[in-house]
């Protein structure tokens, strides 16, 4: 028998996976539990896809009429018309306001944990964070629903005019009309997008090295003139991650934005409109419309497009992570 | 860090950076009370909005048309729907974090995995909620089953019990895995008896944290479990093949989150408010529990299992 030492013995269970040790049933098991997402994956873009492209081979829709502005499904009310460009605008128009609200609150927020909180401070507020992930959706939108939109309706129903005595109205935003709006589903999403923004941020500001921090304030820095030019520098590949996650959790958010959003299938110009957006529009609609009908069909289409939003923000996340790799 | 005093301010730093520095000290510090401020005015809502609503008669009486009545069937689906979806998830997810941890090399096959995790991730929780729809209402027929919505559940949050595994059992020092080795124990005895014995904190903590978040989704369940609000249940009605009976997987099976959608859309009745801010309340509290649970029972489990 060849006389095994431990280090040899190890080295050889490690890096040389006898036959038996191939062949063994547990590994099998784990592997079979691993590769299943990817199985769930390949299925989940098969069916989607597959339903999403059946406006476009079994109605006859030209690809085109996708992208115009009107949507009329209805067949009984007229000629249809499946432009999905409100939807798909809506939610770029919702997903870009709530990040613009978000961003800043979160990254201060993941700055504040970091950089500036003792200890107790962050004792308390990343629990509260994480009971903030916690909170459902339903329950950030039934929020919206009974408080945020009853107060903008109430608060700022009047028209909001800037007047200039000899150039006349230069701006102009209609006050709310029922409080259901862009804006409402964008405020809902930015306080739902928070805890992700602030602790991916926050793990990028960790990440940094003391020595960074140590030798800018040596130099003489202050605590913000070191945040500002070196640490918001230095994580900004993690920052961007953060923001992206943040992005696609918005614009796949589904009910609370349904809930509060107004549901008109029109381009997004005022934020105080009611608008429509892709999630909100497949959950209103789906329950009331037949398989197989073309109304149908185009909300198969819009969910294709949700899913290739978020396959495009991983291969996006990857690529900024492999670029901090390379750095 | 220490950065608040720095002695070389006082020397160098002109009084513009100086207050620059403390007005955004003050604005860091005006995120984190804004954090605490809406979380705690959020408690307080409901608190004061489930006050007269949440009882036990609340708890455990039928719904209601004509009356406030209460959610008991509602509440025993969420139940259910979370039992049958852990039930499944939680073995294939410590399985495949296993492998993960244990076995992955850096391979393709392990980028591909990794890809997958994170694409699941990212995907809407509407449009699992409609692949559940094709999968198992259209395809196989089923209807709107509890187990159709526990599958796509499982799909939905499988990466997150997969990452949180694999976690924990990375968390676990090499030393003990060597040790083991060197005492003769194949892989497969390391870990069944050394790994995941050690990790066993880690992984309860992951269980509460993806029960928390299965407890509270209601996308995927739309098209999968179904809308239709349960009048009674027969708790005795044990056959498992009758749609009627509470215990049955293949009924259409409305939870609490559904539930609360549900009623806001349909906004009928002067009570409709009332049961909506009682149920969100009930389905804070228990997300709430299972937030602190995961960090009690992880840190009590610990210190049994490391100082023994």
């Amino acid at each position: 028998m060849v006389q095994l030492t431990t280090a040899n013995r190890l080295a050889s269970l490690r890096t040389a996976p006898g036959l038996r040790e191939r062949l063994d049933l547990p590994r099998r098991v784990v592997f079979l539990a691993a590769v299943s997402m990817i199985g769930i994956v390949t299925l989940l873009l098969g069916f989607i896809a597959w339903q999403g492209i059946q406006l476009f081979v079994k109605d006859g829709v030209p690809v085109g009429q996708v992208f115009s502005a009107t949507w009329q499904p209805d067949a009984t009310s007229g000629p249809t018309n499946y432009g999905l460009l409100p939807f798909i605008l809506g939610t770029i128009a919702v997903t870009a306001l709530a990040l613009l609200i978000s961003t800043p609150l979160s990254v201060g927020l993941a700055l504040f944990l970091s950089e500036v909180a003792p200890r107790w401070a962050r004792a308390i507020v990343q629990p509260a964070l994480e009971i903030f992930v916690g909170i459902p959706s339903v329950v950030w939108g039934w929020l919206g629903l009974t408080i945020l939109v009853p107060f903008l309706h109430d608060t700022f129903r009047h028209d909001f005019v800037i007047s200039l005595p000899v150039l006349g109205d230069v701006f102009r935003v209609p006050g709310f009309l029922t409080g259901f709006s862009w804006l409402a589903g964008a405020l809902v999403l930015s306080i739902m997008i928070l805890p992700t923004i602030t602790s991916v941020s926050f793990d990028a500001f960790r990440a940094i090295p003391q020595e960074l921090r140590t030798g800018s304030l040596a130099l003489g820095t202050t605590r913000w003139q070191t945040i500002r030019h070196i640490l918001i520098p230095a994580a900004l590949p993690g920052v961007l991650t953060a923001i992206v996650l943040g992005m696609t959790r918005a614009a796949g958010e589904a009910l609370a934005v349904q809930m509060v959003i107004g549901s008109q299938p029109v381009l997004p110009r005022a934020v105080t409109q009611p608008i429509e957006t892709l999630t909100a529009a497949i959950t209103l609609d789906m329950g009331n419309t037949v398989f197989g009908e073309p109304w149908q069909d185009a909300l198969w289409t819009m969910s294709l497009v949700l899913l290739i939003i978020s396959v495009a923000s991983v291969v996006l996340v990857r690529l900024i992570n492999k670029r901090r790799m390379a750095l | 860090m220490s950065a608040s005093t720095t002695p070389s301010l006082h020397l160098r730093g002109s009084r513009r950076s100086i207050l620059a520095d403390r007005a955004a000290t003050v604005v860091l510090w005006g995120t984190g009370a804004f954090v605490l401020l809406l979380l705690g005015s959020i408690i307080v809502h409901f608190g004061i909005a489930a006050w007269g609503v949440v009882s036990p008669s609340f708890v455990l009486s039928d719904p209601s048309d004509t009356a406030l009545g209460g959610i008991l069937p509602i509440l025993w689906n969420s139940i259910y729907m979370l039992g049958l979806t852990m039930l499944i998830a939680v073995p294939v997810g410590i399985l495949g974090g296993i492998y993960m941890s244990e076995y992955a090399g850096d391979n393709k096959l392990t980028e591909a995995i990794r890809f997958a995790e994170e694409a699941i991730s990212s995907v809407p929780s509407i449009v699992v909620g409609l692949f559940g729809l094709i999968l198992f209402v259209d395809n196989f027929h089923m209807g709107f089953t509890a187990l159709g919505g526990a599958l796509a559940l499982t799909m939905f949050n499988l990466p997150l019990m997969t990452r949180l595994s694999e976690q924990a059992l990375r968390a676990v020092p090499q030393d003990e895995r060597s040790a083991s080795l060197a005492l003769g124990a194949t892989k497969w005895q390391t870990i069944q008896h050394v790994v995941v014995p050690l990790a066993i904190p880690g992984l309860v903590t992951s269980i509460i944290l993806t029960a928390g978040r299965v407890f509270g989704e209601a996308a995927v369940l739309l098209f999968t479990a179904g809308l239709a609000t349960p009048a009674h249940y027969d708790f005795t009605n044990f056959n498992l093949g009758d749609p009627a009976s509470p215990w049955s997987p293949l009924r259409p099976c409305t939870t609490m989150a559904v539930y609360i959608y549900k009623l806001q859309s349909e906004g009928l009745g002067i009570y409709v408010s009332k049961v909506v801010d009682g149920s969100a309340a009930i389905l804070i509290s228990m997300v709430l529990a299972f937030n602190l649970g995961a960090r009690l029972v992880g840190r009590l489990l610990t210190r049994r299992l490391t100082a023994a």
